[in-house]
């Protein structure tokens, strides 16, 4: 391509609206009482700018351009008016007073503390987010589901690229909902725009928010604080549905649980833990230990050609089930089920030339999750 | 008396020294004064190019340039070195260099320490910059450094930032040291505080918050690396250590931080809008006072940067009307210019160029900063790239542009030539275009929810992405000229006057341009 031809592309690029813009240049008012009252409020204070903005430039660009010296503009003598002084200290306080008093009802709102009627406990880790349903024993990891090529450039992006999970927070429509947030490791901090509910989940600690959806759909987010190397990726998606259709997924999660542990007394062979093994730690491990197994010097160490692989299966497993104090190497006991774990073991004993032949199985694991 | 004034005589034939030792060893406010400008500039650069690599990432979705953690680390470095590299030691090198000569003084008050103040700077981000070349990279965890991501979760380089970070204080605390000594010590007879140009006036109070927030900032990175090495848990929850503590300390610091990067940037605004229009700056007391109180409200408002980590109502009010408070003071400085320009006689040289960019758009800054100011609209905007544009809009054509300007205003005083008026224009323009195309389209990214600090980004965002990028670019080259326009001004003899500037008033006019190696041996006396 030619010079001018890649200029002329670049300009369409900036100038046509491509396939999937939407040049959105606002807030959206959301779907719960909470964010429209949010909205509205952003709206007020923006609009006042707007008017004080117009006066002061407005007043401003009139002194540009008729007080000045090329137009024989001769400088006047004032340099102090008390009484003006006074006027334009008082006036912008009263402008204030006036947005206090609505944001403060928009505050109380929200910090509205009454007894909800589900209550999730949200817990952040690098990088996905864990939903416990408390009372309901119901506790599942939310991960990105974009595929690692759509990333990299190597396929198509689907409409929602890096804004897909794989298991959703699924909570029913009109019901008042209480999250209860808290880190695992660093602090992430849990957003989604169309709830208006920002909340920082911190290690020690445990945040409140709340919210009721008035209208069934799926919400999107994203994980609103800095938390290291993926923090781009980890998404929240909120599916709201009706309250028979959230009593129906509650005992579909339940009755999965039910077959993963069955699965887990089975006899697995090398090769199914293998395959399950190679998916699992593409999913789980690859962030940090690359799907290559080399890890990133200096931050995340290789797992391949590494001695803990190939020696004695227990202290690797020691590792992934209880993690590593004191590095970013997580507990994975309670973010696997016992036949992944097994798995991913198997998995990293066997990749990448540690051919150690251990084959761990998940009833071993089993016994040691107890 | 006698010997005095023979003294003084022969100070005045006193050239500088020949060679690097004139560099090494000045006690010079002006060649101090240089030296500050030069670096700040050199950093300039260098976390410009750390910014085109994050928006040439971030021209298009997906990962084309870089790792997450590389672009981690570039928005990291690109914060520490604007903050401390750029904005912060050009200041510095303006009051160096103007304050003396504004205050009729024939040098800072405590000149050796003046020179280790700036000596320290180049080893400190050189050991800072060199970490990008360690293993697991440079600190990767932003500007802001939140533990535990910057402690336990920190790359070993994460020492070496502490490090830099305590020398870079201990320059900033000696400046400040320096600059209220020359103020409250060396004015000329006559030189009242209500008689001191508004720079030296704005100078005066950001010095004293350097002096009382940098060892704030100093006292967070040592219990960091007392969690990091000593096993302390000052941060560290599973120790009983609290990582919000470690947010209200930075804020501490951090709230007064970013005060001290725009009252210096008041300041020169009220020298040059007067100079321009012909008229006397208006309302000059109700400015000391105003900049007085923007300056105590500072302590009383940090956790404005920390509505969402779950503080009880009454804190989220108090700090939410605190905020909204500091927009009083403001306005009345934005009014005053306003008014210092009404029925003035107006021309629009590059300075005035600058300086009006400035009340515009950090004007527009302000406002953002009054809608995250209100703690429920803030709970959409915290983290995203409204922050992003809001930040930058202050930062940008807030300080950068006042730096410019003042840059411009004083270059002839400095160099005794004028500088290029159609290539500054040129460079102004191109800076006011690339500003706004670069930062306007983040207000509306960040509306529609993009956080910050992300390498990649849904799809929804890409166009005004690849806006910002274009827009970048424009900025970013457009400073190029900047370099031209002052190795132009050094080397290229246009000579001008001691008034420079038909409309300019104060000492500093008063002396020959360039201005000589030692002015105000003899005190003048200041009616």
């Amino acid at each position: 391509m030619t010079l001018i031809g890649r200029g002329l592309a670049l300009l369409g690029l900036i100038l046509s609206p491509s396939a999937y813009a939407e040049w959105q240049v606002n807030l959206m008012p959301g779907v719960t009482e909470i964010s429209r009252a949010v909205y509205d409020l952003h709206m007020t204070i923006f609009w006042i700018c707007v008017a004080i903005g117009v006066v002061v430039f407005g007043i401003m660009l009139y002194s540009i351009i008729n007080h000045r010296k090329s137009r024989g503009a001769k400088a006047h003598n004032f340099h102090e008016n008390t009484l003006v002084e006074i006027i334009w200290t008082i006036v912008p306080f009263f402008i204030l007073i006036g947005m206090a008093v609505p944001a403060t009802a928009t505050l109380i709102k929200m910090y509205d503390k009454g007894e909800a009627e589900l209550d999730i406990q949200v817990t952040g880790f690098q990088w996905k987010w864990r939903y416990h349903y408390l009372g309901e024993d119901i506790d599942f990891f939310s991960s990105l589901s974009t595929p690692r090529e759509q990333i990299a450039n190597e396929s198509e992006k689907g409409e929602h690229y890096l804004l897909e999970v794989d298991n959703p927070l699924v909570i029913p429509v009109g019901k008042k909902v209480r999250l209860l947030l808290t880190s695992n490791d660093v602090i992430h901090s849990w957003w989604v725009p169309g709830l208006a509910v920002k909340k920082d989940a911190i290690p020690g600690f445990i945040n409140e928010a709340w919210t009721v959806v008035t209208e069934p759909g799926i919400y999107r987010g994203q994980c609103a604080e800095l938390c290291g190397k993926d923090h781009g990726f980890m998404p929240i998606v909120v599916d709201v549905r009706s309250e028979e259709d959230y009593k129906l997924w509650l005992a579909e999660m339940k009755q999965a649980k039910a077959q993963a542990s069955d699965a887990a007394t089975q006899d697995w062979t090398l090769a199914d833990l293998m395959e399950k093994g190679e998916e699992v730690y593409n999913r789980t491990c690859a962030a940090c230990h690359q799907v290559t197994g080399e890890g990133i010097p200096g931050a995340f160490p290789a797992l391949k050609n590494n001695p803990i692989m190939v020696a004695e299966p227990s202290a690797h497993i020691d590792v992934v089930l209880n993690g590593k104090a004191g590095t970013a190497m997580q507990a994975f006991r309670d973010q696997l089920d016992a036949v992944e774990l097994a798995a991913v073991i198997t998995y990293e004993r066997n990749a990448w030339g540690n051919n150690s032949g251990d084959l761990v199985t998940p009833a071993q694991i089993s016994k040691l999750k107890q | 008396m006698g010997t005095l004034e023979q003294t003084v005589e022969t100070e005045e034939h006193h050239g500088p020294a020949r060679g690097i030792t004139r560099w090494l060893y000045t006690t010079n406010h002006k060649d101090i004064g240089t030296m500050y400008l030069w670096f700040s500039l050199i950093m300039f650069l260098l976390g410009g190019c750390m910014a085109l690599s994050i928006r040439a990432e971030l021209f298009q979705p997906g990962l084309q340039l870089m790792a997450p953690n590389f672009f981690n680390q570039m928005t990291t470095m690109h914060g520490l070195i604007m903050v401390f590299g750029a904005v912060m030691p050009a200041f510095v090198g303006l009051a160096n260099w103007m304050v003396p000569l504004m205050i009729g003084a024939p040098d800072m008050a405590l000149p050796r320490m003046n020179n280790w103040s700036f000596w320290i700077l180049p080893f400190a981000f050189s050991m800072m910059v060199s970490t990008l070349f360690m293993e697991g990279g440079a600190p990767n965890f932003g500007w802001t450094f939140y533990a535990p991501l910057s402690t336990t979760y920190a790359p070993p380089s994460v020492t070496f930032f502490i490090f830099a970070v305590h020398m870079m204080g201990i320059s900033s605390i000696m400046g400040a040291i320096n600059i209220i000594a020359t103020i409250l010590n060396l004015r000329a007879p006559g030189m009242t505080m209500m008689k001191l140009p508004l720079f030296v006036w704005t100078w005066l109070i950001t010095a004293f918050l350097l002096i009382a927030v940098m060892p704030v900032l100093a006292g967070v990175v040592t219990m960091m690396l007392m969690d990091i090495h000593f096993g302390t848990s000052f941060f560290n929850a599973a120790g009983g250590g609290d990582p919000v503590l470690f947010q209200h300390v930075f804020w501490f610091f951090g709230h007064p931080e970013v005060y001290i990067m725009i009252l210096p940037a008041f300041g020169i605004v009220s020298q040059i809008i007067p100079t321009f229009a012909r008229k006397k700056l208006f309302g000059y007391a109700s400015m000391v006072y105003a900049t007085a109180s923007i300056a105590f409200l500072s302590f009383i408002v940090w956790a404005h940067h920390m509505f969402t980590v779950g503080m009880p109502l009454a804190g989220e009010l108090f700090f939410m009307f605190s905020t909204m408070l500091i927009a009083v003071p403001t306005g009345v400085k934005v009014f005053n210019w306003v008014a210092t320009m009404f029925r003035g006689s107006m021309t629009f040289e590059t300075p005035m160029l600058f300086a009006l960019a400035f009340v515009v758009l950090f004007t527009i800054g302000g406002f953002s900063g009054l809608m995250l100011a209100i703690a429920p609209a803030d709970f959409q905007y915290h983290d995203t790239y409204f922050v992003v544009a809001h930040f930058h809009y202050v930062l940008v054509p807030g300080a950068v542009f006042s730096i410019m300007a003042g840059v411009y205003y004083w270059l002839p005083k400095w160099t005794g030539n004028m500088y290029h008026e159609g290539m500054g224009k040129l460079h102004f323009w191109l800076s006011f275009i690339g500003v706004n195309i670069t930062f306007f389209p983040m207000h509306f990214v960040g509306l529609a929810g993009m956080p910050r600090r992300i390498p990649d980004y849904a799809l929804q965002f890409a166009d005004f992405n690849a806006v910002a990028s274009v827009g970048a670019f424009i900025f970013g080259l457009s400073q190029l000229l900047l370099v031209y326009n002052v190795i132009q001004c050094i080397r290229v003899k246009r000579h001008t006057t001691a008034q420079v500037w038909e409309g300019a008033e104060g000492l500093e006019w008063t002396v020959p341009s360039p201005a000589p190696y030692h002015t105000f041996a003899q005190p003048p006396l200041v009616k």
